[in-house]
C-alpha cells in the first residue's frame, strides 16, 4: 500500500503538470485503478497526440486484464453488479498476490489486497495533485519525470526473455516510426512486437 | 467536455470493461496459452515505445538532450531498486539540472 501511495502520488503530479485537473486525476486512479495505463494516457495528450490515441494507448496497456479476469473467473460468484465490482479489484498484484494463475487462487485475498491498493493508490493520487499544482512544470523537468517513470514500469515487466524481446521490439519500432508518423501512432505501432508472445516457451 | 475529461471517462469505462469481461461474462472457460501470451506482451512492448517517445521524440524527430539525463539517473534509482517516487524524482530533477546549466 505505501507502494501505491507512492506510484499514485506521482500520477497526481504529473497529471496536473500536464494540465489534467485534480479532480480529473482523482476520478481517472478512482475508475481506471491501472497505473501504467493512465501515466501513458496523460503522457499521449501532453505530447500532442489525440484523445482517440490516448485512449486505445491506455486501453492496449489494460487488455490483459481481459486475460487476468478470465483465468479467476470460476471463483466469481453471485449477481452480475457484484461480479463486476469484484472484478474491478484484480490488478496485476492483487492477482499475483492472491495466487492468480494457480489452483490455489483465493478472492478473499483478492478483495482485500485489492481494496487495500485502492485505497493507498486514490489517496496518493489525491496528495500528489494537491502538490503538483504547487510546482512549475516548465522547471521540474517533466519529460524526464515521464520517461524515468516508465522505465521503472518497464523495468518491473522485463521478468522473462520474451518480455525482453517484446520491449526491444518495441522500442525499436517507435524509433523508426516517430519521423514519419503523427504523435502517438508510433506507441499503438509498437503493439505489434507483442507477438514474441505468441511462441510458446 | 476537455481532451482530459474525456481521456478519463473514456479509458475508465473501456478498463472496467475489460477487467468484468472474465468475471461477469466468460465463466470459467480456458484461455489459449498463444493469446494469454501475445496479451500478456503488450504491456512491456508499449511501456519501452513509451520510453523512447518521452526520452527522445521532439516532435516528429529523435534527439539527445537533458533528457538522457534524467533517464540515466532514473535507470540508475532502478538498478539501486529505489522507491518508485524516487525513481521519478531522479528524473525530473537531473532533467531540470541539466536544463538549468546547459
Amino acid at each position: 500500500m505505501p507502494a501505491a501511495f507512492a506510484l499514485g502520488a506521482s500520477f497526481g503530479v504529473l497529471a496536473r503538470a500536464s494540465h489534467v485537473g485534480a479532480l480529473a486525476a482523482v476520478v481517472m486512479s478512482g475508475t481506471t485503478f491501472a497505473g501504467s495505463a493512465q501515466v501513458a494516457a496523460i503522457s499521449v495528450l501532453g505530447g500532442g497526440g489525440t484523445v482517440a490515441a490516448a485512449v486505445v494507448a491506455a486501453l492496449l496497456l489494460n487488455a490483459r486484464y481481459a486475460v487476468i479476469g478470465m483465468t479467476v473467473a470460476e471463483s466469481f460468484r453471485g449477481s452480475v453488479l457484484r461480479r463486476f465490482g469484484e472484478s474491478q479489484l484484480v490488478i496485476d498484484e492483487s492477482w499475483a498476490l492472491s495466487g492468480g494463475g494457480t489452483p490455489r487462487f483465493d478472492r478473499r485475498v483478492m478483495l482485500g489486497v485489492g481494496v487495500a491498493l485502492w485505497v493507498g493508490w486514490v489517496g496518493g493520487t489525491a496528495g500528489g495533485a494537491l502538490l503538483g499544482g504547487l510546482i512549475d512544470p516548465s522547471s521540474f523537468g517533466l519529460d524526464g519525470a515521464f520517461a524515468a517513470l516508465f522505465l521503472a514500469l518497464l523495468a518491473a515487466q522485463l521478468r522473462s526473455r520474451r518480455a525482453v524481446v517484446a520491449a526491444a521490439g518495441g522500442a525499436l519500432i517507435a524509433a523508426v516510426l516517430t519521423p514519419v508518423a503523427p504523435p502517438g501512432v508510433p506507441i499503438l505501432a509498437a503493439t505489434v512486437a507483442a507477438l514474441a508472445g505468441w511462441s510458446r516457451t | 467536455m476537455s481532451a482530459a475529461w474525456a481521456t478519463v471517462l473514456a479509458v475508465g469505462a473501456g478498463t472496467a470493461a475489460l477487467k468484468a469481461v472474465g468475471p461477469v461474462v466468460v465463466g470459467g472457460r480456458r484461455v489459449p496459452p498463444r493469446l494469454f501470451g501475445v496479451l500478456s506482451m503488450l504491456a512491456p512492448a508499449l511501456l519501452a515505445a513509451l520510453v523512447v517517445v518521452e526520452g527522445f521524440a521532439a516532435g516528429r524527430s529523435l534527439v539527445l538532450d537533458a533528457r538522457l539525463a534524467g533517464l540515466a539517473a532514473g535507470a540508475l534509482a532502478v538498478a539501486l531498486r529505489a522507491p518508485i517516487w524516487l525513481v521519478v524524482l531522479a528524473g525530473g530533477a537531473a532533467t531540470a539540472l541539466v536544463r538549468l546549466i546547459g
